[in-house]
């Protein structure tokens, strides 16, 4: 062995072949089935897509790093699921481009956060979190409010989000600026069209309590309150 | 520097700059008509590209160079490469001391977007991973790959274009994320056309390291380059492989990772976990069998333990990433391999870790006297200590508890601190005397001073945030006599407060002994009473015998 390896250190492309071959190895055997394996992702059927509103929250989101303090997966351990709720499934994240599991808990688990608290908390929070949590040691994020939401390349968004592998309509792609401002301004006329893309359970409000123009507050807030509520594969059978 | 270049390099560097330059216009034309932060970025490449035209066309002109320039070896990149990694190692380590006061005091901030912790967070890590990490291996790689293959680099161009190139992706990467630009996959943030450019500079640089093995007066490639090596085409591998996604428009920044939910997610632990493995352990390791043993003036203790090692670290590390994702949606066959092959990868790591420090043999009165050495040898004791950890935590009921708490940070900053940061700081004090023609550095004490400094820091650094760690997952998870949770999360970040300004306290004792290091090394560079000959033990490459 060591007499090969005498030989092997005298060329150097070999070297180089034979670090490839072997640092390939894990990561062929521990990737690659996880795509082909049919138990690894749940089915649900019924699972809804992120609306454009609350895909805008989520780029809001990733832009700010949350993820560096948020995780978004509770692990099958008895403690975490009587904190958070249900442990997350694979399923959850199927469309999440990408996975915002997380690595770090500064602050909370948000998999389940959706509903759990109201509009007005979330964006008092936001504003400051030391308003409504004095301990808190959050950033401050009142630029959200002031900041008007990008709408005009949403369908942009939508048709990248197809092209690797989210099943969003040439209807949704049309629409998805009219949806975003739809959903964060009830009353409006294509309020119902919007439930229909999107699903009846599609939550219509003013997320930041100003109806005169869509904020980058309302798509973080739209999105918050839909974490953990896509899929029902959590809910027990017959609910 | 730009005199040294051949008349036909300098021509080369000219079109390679102008090019760069129209990709910024480009750029920021293209993003312009819709305020996509990629405008700035535009500005940006053509900035840096005008600048360093600046400084090529002022040299332009000058004779061509001497042959005899053929007969030594080419250190001008090296000696720029070493600056530029203390300064990243400032700036770095100063966003890192900052973001941690935040989490003690959390308003103590300018009230901006851009100085908010979660954009400052990954400008701190690819500041001192990327930044001073990043450019620590290129500049030693350069040097240890010279020297070893007895060797002068191919040619003067690709070495800076390496060099150069890979700081503007550090500068375009780590400048998106204080706007917002960010991919927020740890440790991959940087967007699409920051990881293509990065994908060209990398090229260059493993074309570059076969052309100068391929120019070797050694029969042998010693094992640093192995290391080296692994580090330069392992890293490609990963980073192509993460970063596959899909932008939104040319015109912007924005992209979509191409993988979702589980697979990305074990993609990225993949990437990540092995981003430690062969950016912040490989290439390092690289450093220390050439630094160690030269300092030293001792042989490897043993070749067959380099080989073993080298091979261990390379095969196993790659099944380890799925250990970061223990209890989660994973399934879990993937978890049960990740932790099987961290335990087994503890092995090679003690072997490389043992044979540094049985290199040591016979020099310990030198580790006591010469605190450069010293440096390297408490590297390596680091890294001994940070992979028992590593290995410990990929234990699933260990991972419980240790997973998502600041017993991450806490394993991670020994790694970093203790080992990367120790090792690099120890062979710059070793490189910068020899490259710069200088009998010693300017002050032996204050190589002391930065040692304690650095040592002081990681120790209370590193038991701050194990306490911290232990006790968050402890209190997540204690249960009272009715069977409820006793605290509430929020309990449980009071309970951190003084652990974190203790933390603080611990990062801010490292960065000073970094400051008495670029001040001790500006004084070598800058010393004018400088002996004209290079030290003698720098002509030759250590000696890689058998232990037996």
């Amino acid at each position: 062995m060591f007499k090969t390896h005498y030989r092997i250190e005298r060329k150097s492309i070999t070297l180089a072949i034979a670090i490839i071959v072997v640092a390939s190895i894990g990561g062929l055997m521990e990737i690659a089935p996880l795509f082909t394996i049919d138990e690894t992702v749940e089915h649900d059927p019924n699972m809804r897509l992120y609306t454009p509103l609350e895909l805008a929250g989520r780029n809001i989101y990733i832009r700010e790093g949350c993820y560096a303090c948020h995780s978004q997966m509770i692990r099958t351990l008895q403690d975490e699921v009587d904190r958070y709720g249900p442990y997350s499934l694979a399923v959850e994240s199927k469309y999440d481009h990408p996975m915002l599991w997380g690595s770090k808990r500064t602050g909370p688990d948000l998999a389940r956060v959706g509903g759990k608290y109201s509009d007005q908390w979330h964006t008092a929070h936001l504003n400051n979190p030391r308003d409504v949590v004095p301990q808190s040691i959050m950033p401050r994020y009142d630029w959200l409010s002031q900041t008007e939401l990008r709408t005009q390349d949403l369908g942009d968004h939508l048709r990248a989000q197809r092209t690797v592998g989210v099943p969003y309509t040439d209807a949704m792609i049309a629409n998805a600026r009219a949806d975003a401002i739809a959903q964060a301004s009830p009353g409006d006329a294509d309020e119902e069209a919007l439930a229909n893309r999107y699903g009846k359970a599609t939550q219509i409000r003013t997320f930041d309590g100003d109806p005169r123009t869509v904020s980058e507050m309302d798509a973080i807030v739209a999105y918050l309150q839909v974490l953990g509520k896509l899929s029902d594969a959590t809910q027990p059978k017959g609910k | 520097m730009v005199s040294n270049l051949t008349v036909g390099e300098r021509q080369g560097a000219l079109a390679i700059l102008i090019v760069l330059t129209l990709c910024g216009l480009v750029m920021a034309a293209a993003a312009a008509g819709h305020g996509d932060p990629m405008e700035m970025h535009g500005y940006l490449v053509m900035l840096f590209s005008l600048g360093v035209m600046a400084i090529l066309l002022r040299g332009f002109l000058a004779p061509p160079p001497s042959e005899a320039r053929l007969a030594s070896y080419y250190d001008d990149p090296i000696k720029v490469g070493i600056i530029i990694a203390m300064i990243w190692a400032v700036f770095g380590m100063i966003i890192g001391d900052w973001v941690a006061w935040l989490l003690a005091y959390p308003d103590a901030t300018f009230d901006a977007a851009w100085a908010s912790f979660g954009r400052m967070r990954p400008a701190h890590t690819s500041g001192v991973i990327f930044g001073f990490g990043g450019n620590a291996l290129i500049a030693t790689s350069f040097h240890v790959m010279q020297r070893t293959s007895r060797a002068r680099l191919p040619d003067q161009l690709s070495p800076w274009f390496v060099l150069l190139g890979y700081n503007l992706f550090c500068l375009i990467g780590i400048s998106g994320y204080f706007m917002g630009v960010t991919q927020s996959k740890e440790y991959a943030e940087p967007e699409w056309y920051a990881d293509i450019w990065l994908v060209v500079v990398w090229v260059a640089y493993f074309i570059l390291y076969m052309r100068t093995l391929a120019r070797r007066k050694e029969p042998h490639i010693y094992v640093a380059n192995w290391y080296y090596l692994a580090f330069i085409l392992v890293v490609a591998i990963l980073h192509i492989v993460n970063n596959l996604a899909v932008p939104v428009s040319f015109a912007g920044a924005k992209s979509y990772s191409l993988f979702a939910g589980v697979q990305d997610a074990m993609t990225q632990w993949w990437y990540g976990h092995n981003a430690v493995a062969f950016f912040l352990t490989a290439g390092f390791l690289g450093m220390m069998y050439y630094y160690l043993p030269k300092r030293a003036q001792r042989p490897i203790y043993s070749y067959r333990m380099s080989i073993v090692g080298f091979w261990g670290i390379t095969f196993f590390y790659m099944w380890a990433g799925s250990h970061h994702l223990h209890y989660t949606a994973l399934p879990e066959w993937v978890q049960t391999l990740g932790m099987t092959f961290s335990l087994m990868l503890l092995v090679p790591s003690w072997i490389a870790a043992a044979n540094a420090l049985l290199t040591l043999n016979g020099a310990w009165d030198r580790v006591r006297d010469d605190a450069t050495l010293r440096f390297m040898m408490m590297a390596a004791v680091f890294y001994g200590l940070s992979t028992f950890e590593g290995s410990f935590m990929a234990i699933r009921p260990v991972n419980a508890l240790s997973h998502y708490t600041d017993w991450t940070i806490a394993h991670v900053h020994a790694g970093v601190l203790g080992w990367v940061s120790l090792i690099v700081f120890g062979s710059f004090y070793a490189l910068i005397p020899w490259l710069w023609k200088r009998e010693r550095m300017y002050s032996p004490t204050l190589v002391e001073v930065h040692f304690w400094l650095a040592l002081s820091g990681t120790l209370v650094y590193v038991f701050s945030m194990w306490n911290s760690g232990i006790i968050q997952g402890l209190m997540w998870r204690t249960y009272n006599d009715s069977g409820t949770l006793t605290y509430s999360f929020l309990d449980s970040v009071v309970a951190m407060h003084p652990y974190y300004v203790a933390r603080a306290i611990g990062g801010l004792l490292f960065l000073s002994g970094t400051l008495v290091g670029c001040y001790n090394m500006w004084r070598t560079i800058r010393w004018s009473s400088a002996i004209s000959a290079a030290a003698p033990d720098e002509l030759a490459p250590p000696e890689l015998l058998p232990a037996e």
